[in-house]
């Protein structure tokens, strides 16, 4: 099949979770849209992936890359998968999205060896500049989704993801801060300027 | 032959019989056995060397082994899937050889009660034996015997030709390597099983039924048949669809009647399509094929679905449901992909918008055939399965190039939904 997926084109989170992924692994994507990592990780790392997608138009679209996935929503989906079936279990800009995050994380944790998210930070300086000084609600440089927009998105930072582990007792193994495309070192001022997360959960 | 031969046709086709248990009977699910067992079948395409592009379509109620090309030149229309099969079609007949075969039960040319009972030289009637799903799937095993198939590509079907998928699958998993159930169920719900007594009932209060024996020149029970069709055909469609295709138009009068000849065209509608089918099928056949659905359920013999489903997790399922179908909702084909998800099959499901309710499987031809060419084409690479080359000068084409068939009305064929 000829869907090899160019990686210039591919958003930057989506490199970086296909750097953290090994060659051979198998990986369950939530929320896979149109199978662009999925792809991407077969060619390039031979995985064995499954995705699970809410939209029609996305489980064509991978159906056509010659991908495996399941159509419906994550809270119905999830639990089907038996402890421990994958690898990595896959959640690229989504959780903002989640009726129930703390629940599809622990669903993740259960199912996959390890999980690995990226989010859009709402705690980049650019939003609370905005917010700040213009008074309207921040939207995020990486999610650029106005609070109108179905569906709705809950936004979030890099600290608040943090503390949120943390309460949790789940163990952050990577982590990896974006400001566009361009990596940033991990450092104490990550939350002010990243504008994306990428973050490997035990 | 190229005169009559419409573009992307199987062209001329021929319906093939094959017979045996001629001299050892086919145990049946019910205790009892049949002896000797005819099947008709039909075949496109080309098996290539390996006998490992043969894909098996297996059709529903009231279908039969004609799923594409002409019997004749002055065929009117083609077999019953044919929008799906044929040169460049979603069943790509350049690429794959495609068997369909006609259920035991029927009445199309494959041993049932209309059949003659060797014993009596009379038809059977209600002395042929009960069959199952299951009976109908063991029979056809014998047919992919004789036509050296050991492996099958890929086996399709909607609704009870879905049932057969997923029996196949359980029954003779090393011989399947892909299974496509669409708008199928893993068990027949008791709503289903309520439509189909309806159907029975219908055909015993005819009196031409004469419990069952009615062959000899007798009037038929088509009145009962046809009743048992019309309740059928509802269920096949949705109330968007009735209300897309006829509205509250009249048929054939300006304004109301005030009387009980046909008023609406949906009415019309229904008595053509019932009064059609008593002339391509049989009363007895009718409830032999209905009972077999009704018995379905494929963790009968296991402890669960799951237990069933456990030892198909080698095979790659496509799994499809459709929005508006009322027939067989969303949540059977989501239990049965559940149960495939468990125990870590490769399932790939999608749940399709469509107005078309349960006929829908066979008339979103457009989003279908992207689908199954697609999902195809990942089977093959799997398992690397040769192909034999397009011949020069027709070039394979992919679902968005094909010709749009979306506008078809309801099945008119014999491809019969459930």
């Amino acid at each position: 099949m000829n869907h090899r997926i160019d990686p210039v084109v591919m958003r930057p989170d989506l490199l970086v979770i296909a750097e953290l992924i090994e060659t051979g692994e198998k990986v369950l994507d939530l929320g896979c849209g149109d199978g662009t990592l999925l792809r991407h990780l077969i060619d390039a790392r031979q995985i064995t992936g499954r995705g699970i997608e809410l939209s029609e138009e996305g489980v064509l679209a991978c159906v056509r890359k010659g991908l495996s996935v399941r159509q419906g929503n994550l809270h119905e989906g999830l639990g089907d998968y038996p402890d421990g079936s994958f690898d990595t279990v896959v959640l690229s800009q989504t959780l903002p999205f989640l009726n129930d995050p703390e629940f599809i994380v622990r669903e993740m944790l259960r199912v996959g060896r390890r999980s690995i998210v990226s989010f859009a930070n709402w705690g980049h300086w650019r939003c609370r500049i905005s917010l700040l000084f213009t008074g309207r609600a921040p939207v995020a440089s990486d999610l650029p989704h106005p609070w109108y927009a179905a569906p709705r998105a809950r936004p979030l930072t890099v600290r608040d993801f943090g503390d949120y582990c943390e309460r949790c007792g789940i163990r952050l193994t990577a982590q990896i801060y974006l400001a566009g495309s361009r990596r940033i070192p991990v450092r104490r001022d990550k939350n002010l300027r990243s504008t994306t997360a990428v973050v490997e959960l035990k | 032959m190229d005169a009559v031969k419409p573009a992307k046709s199987v062209g001329l086709v021929q319906r093939q019989y094959f017979t045996f248990a001629e001299d050892e009977p086919m145990p049946l699910d019910s205790g009892e056995s049949l002896a000797p067992i005819t099947q008709a079948y039909e075949t496109y395409g080309e098996l290539n060397e390996e006998h490992s592009n043969a894909i098996l379509i297996e059709h529903a109620l009231s279908g039969d082994a004609h799923a594409a090309g002409y019997h004749s030149s002055q065929d009117p229309k083609p077999g019953w899937w044919d929008e799906c099969i044929g040169p460049g079609k979603a069943f790509d007949t350049d690429r794959y050889f495609v068997v369909c075969s006609n259920v035991i039960g029927g009445c199309q040319g494959s041993t049932g009660p209309s059949s003659i009972n060797p014993g009596t030289g009379r038809p059977y009637g209600l002395s042929f034996p009960v069959v199952t799903i299951g009976d109908m799937v063991r029979a056809q095993r014998h047919l992919m015997d004789y036509l050296e198939i050991d492996e099958i590509l890929a086996i399709v079907g909607g609704s009870m030709g879905g049932m057969q998928v997923l029996q196949w699958a359980v029954t003779y998993p090393q011989r399947v390597r892909a299974a496509l159930p669409l708008a199928a169920t893993a068990r027949h719900s008791p709503m289903l099983i309520a439509f189909s007594e309806v159907g029975r009932q219908a055909i015993y209060a005819d009196p031409n039924w004469n419990g069952g024996d009615y062959y000899f020149g007798q009037p038929r029970p088509n009145t009962g048949l046809a009743l048992a069709r019309m309740i059928g055909n509802i269920t096949y469609l949705s109330d968007e669809s009735m209300k897309q295709k006829f509205g509250r138009r009249l048929q054939g009068r300006e304004r109301f009647g005030y009387d009980f000849d046909t008023d609406f065209a949906i009415e019309s509608y229904l008595r053509y399509k019932g009064h059609q089918f008593t002339e391509r099928f049989d009363a007895n056949s009718y409830l032999y094929v209905t009972k077999a659905l009704d018995y379905f359920d494929l963790s009968n013999d296991y402890d669960s679905l799951m237990d069933a489903l456990s030892r198909t997790a080698h095979i790659m399922y496509l799994v499809v449901s459709f929005t508006s179908d009322w027939l067989y909702p969303t949540y059977h084909s989501k239990e049965l992909v559940s149960a495939l998800t468990a125990v870590g099959a490769d399932v790939t499901y999608t749940d399709l918008q469509s107005t078309w309710g349960h006929d829908a499987f066979l008339l979103e031809v457009e989003t279908m055939t992207a689908l199954i060419s697609d999902f195809l084409g990942r089977v093959v690479a799997e398992h690397n399965v040769p192909l034999p080359v397009v011949p020069h000068g027709q070039v394979s084409v992919t679902g968005d190039e094909a010709d749009g068939a979306g506008d078809s009305s309801p099945s008119e064929t014999g491809g019969g939904s459930q």
